[in-house]
C-alpha cells in the first residue's frame, strides 16, 4: 500500500469517525452546564468531612484512593519496564563515561546555562518539597511536587556532566526511594485494614483548622509518599536513558 | 460556546491519528500519540467545567462559592503524570526497535512489512 | 472558611472567560496540528514543548491549577528531555 493510499484511505476513515464522536459529545449538556450529582455532593460536603481545603487532593487520596493507587503502580511498572528493556544485551559492553566528543568540534555547554541551572536547583527541590507535603490546602499534591523534584536532577545533570548526576542519583538508591514511595502508601491503605476499617479508610486525626498543614488525615502522609516515588520513578528513567546513551555500546 | 470545546477535542484527535497513520519515523509516531492523549485531558475538563465556577480550592474564598467538578480534575491530574512514564517506555522500545533492525522506519520493520 | 488565609474576590466578568477559553482552544488546535506536521524530529519535540504550555494555560482558563502545574512540568521539561535523550541514542553512529 503506498503512502498516498494509506493518506487517502485514512482521510475518509477520521472524517466518519469525527462525525461519530461530534454525534457522541452532542449529546452531553453543553459546555458549562455541567449537571451531574457526583461534582456538586462532593463539593458540599468535602470540606467538613476531610479538613482538607484542596477538594481535588482529598478526592485523589481519600475518595478515590484505589483509583490512585492504580495509576501510582502504572507508573512504577513503567519505569521498572524502562530499567528492564534498557538492560544491558548480549553482546553490549559497557565503556566508561570518557568525553564522547574528544575528536569532533561541538561547542562545550555554555556558562550561562550550566549558572542558571545551578542557581535553580535549590529553589525547585524547595518548591517540588512545598507542593508534596501541601496537598490538603493548596494546588498541590504529591504529583506535581515529585516531578518538579525529578526536575531538579535534570537541572543537576545540565549544570554538571554525566558523572555528577550519577553520584547525586545512583541506582540504588532511587530504586529504593521508589519502593519506599510504593510500598509506603499500600502500607498505609494496609494499616487501615488492621484496624478493622476499609482499605485506605482516612483514620489519622483530622485536626481542627481546614487547611492548615498538619489536618486531613492520612491525605498529607499518602501524597507525601506518592511524591517520593514520582521523583524517584521519573529520575530512574532520566537515569536509565542516559546509560543507554553515554554507557553503552554494541 | 455550547460544543466548541468538543470540536476542538475531535479536531485535535483526529490530527493526531494522521499523524500517527502517515508517519515515516518512529519517534515522530510517539509523539503524535502524546498530542492524542492530550485531547482526553482537554475533553474531561471541558465536561466538568460550571460557567461562573471558580476553582474548587476553598483555602481563600467561602465555603459554597459556585466551583467547577472537581473529580474530573482529579482523573485529568494523575493522567498527565502517568502519561509521561508510558512515553517513556514507548521510547525505551523503539531504541531497542533500532538496535534490532537498524531503522526506525515503521514501513520497514521486520514484523510490519506490507 | 480557613482563618489562615488571605481572603481574595472572586470576579470576573464571564464574557471575558469566554473570550480567553475560545482563543486559547484556537490556540491549542493549531499547535496540535503543528506538532502532527513537522516531520524533522528536535523542532517537533521543540514544538511539544510550545503545546505543552498552551495546554497548561488552558487548563488554567479551565479552572483547574492543579492539572495545570502537572502539565506544565511534565509537558515543558520531562517529556522533552526524555525524547531528546532518546533522539542522541538513535542518532549516534555506533563505532
Amino acid at each position: 500500500m503506498t503512502p498516498r493510499q494509506r493518506r487517502w484511505i485514512f482521510l475518509i476513515a477520521g472524517a466518519g469517525l469525527a462525525a461519530f464522536y461530534l454525534w457522541g459529545l452532542s449529546g452531553l449538556p453543553g459546555f458549562g452546564h455541567y449537571p451531574g450529582p457526583y461534582g456538586p455532593a462532593i463539593l458540599r460536603i468535602a470540606v467538613a468531612q476531610t479538613n482538607a481545603t484542596g477538594v481535588v487532593s482529598a478526592i485523589n487520596f481519600d475518595y478515590r484512593g484505589f483509583d490512585t493507587v492504580g495509576e501510582e503502580f502504572i507508573l512504577f511498572v513503567a519505569a521498572m519496564g524502562v530499567a528492564t528493556v534498557l538492560r544491558p544485551l548480549r553482546g553490549e559492553r559497557e565503556r566508561p563515561a570518557l568525553d564522547e566528543a574528544a575528536d569532533r568540534d561541538a561547542p562545550p555547554t555554555s556558562s550561562a546555562v550550566r549558572m542558571v541551572a545551578l542557581l535553580f536547583t535549590g529553589p525547585v527541590v524547595l518548591a517540588g518539597w512545598w507542593l508534596a507535603s501541601h496537598a490538603q490546602t493548596n494546588p498541590s499534591g504529591g504529583f506535581q511536587g515529585g516531578i518538579l523534584l525529578a526536575t531538579a536532577f535534570i537541572l543537576i545533570y545540565l549544570s554538571g556532566e554525566f558523572l555528577v548526576f550519577e553520584r547525586f542519583s545512583p541506582a540504588d538508591l532511587t530504586d529504593v526511594a521508589e519502593a519506599v514511595g510504593a510500598g509506603g502508601f499500600v502500607a498505609i491503605g494496609l494499616a487501615a485494614i488492621a484496624m478493622n476499617l476499609p482499605y485506605l479508610d482516612n483514620y489519622l486525626p483530622l485536626g481542627t483548622i481546614p487547611g492548615a498543614v498538619s489536618s486531613s488525615g492520612t491525605i498529607a502522609l499518602i501524597s507525601f509518599f506518592v511524591g517520593i516515588e514520582v521523583a524517584a520513578a521519573f529520575t530512574a528513567i532520566v537515569g536509565e536513558l542516559l546509560d543507554q546513551t553515554l554507557l553503552r555500546s554494541a | 460556546m455550547g460544543i466548541f470545546p468538543f470540536l476542538v477535542v475531535a479536531w485535535v484527535v483526529v490530527a493526531g491519528l494522521y499523524g500517527v497513520v502517515t508517519s515515516r519515523d518512529l519517534i515522530h509516531q510517539i509523539v503524535c500519540l502524546i498530542v492524542v492523549q492530550s485531547s482526553t485531558y482537554v475533553l474531561l475538563l471541558g465536561v466538568g467545567y460550571v460557567t461562573g465556577g471558580a476553582a474548587p480550592y476553598f483555602f481563600d474564598i467561602p465555603l459554597h462559592t459556585k466551583a467547577v467538578d472537581p473529580v474530573v480534575q482529579a482523573l485529568a491530574l494523575t493522567d498527565v503524570v502517568v502519561e509521561a512514564a508510558v512515553t517513556a517506555l514507548l521510547l525505551s522500545f523503539a531504541i531497542q526497535a533500532q538496535k534490532r533492525f537498524g531503522t526506525l522506519d515503521p514501513t520497514e520493520l521486520a514484523p510490519f512489512k506490507g | 472558611m480557613s482563618t489562615l488565609a488571605v481572603h481574595t474576590p472572586y470576579t470576573v466578568p464571564v464574557g471575558m472567560m469566554d473570550a480567553l477559553q475560545v482563543t486559547l482552544l484556537v490556540l491549542v488546535a493549531a499547535g496540535a496540528t503543528a506538532v502532527v506536521l513537522i516531520r524533522a524530529p528536535v523542532r517537533q519535540v521543540l514544538m511539544l514543548s510550545t503545546y505543552g504550555v498552551l495546554l497548561a494555560v488552558l487548563f488554567l482558563a479551565f479552572q483547574a491549577p492543579d492539572v495545570t502545574l502537572s502539565e506544565l512540568t511534565v509537558g515543558a521539561v520531562v517529556l522533552p528531555v526524555v525524547i531528546l535523550l532518546t533522539l542522541a541514542k538513535v542518532r549516534k553512529p555506533e563505532q
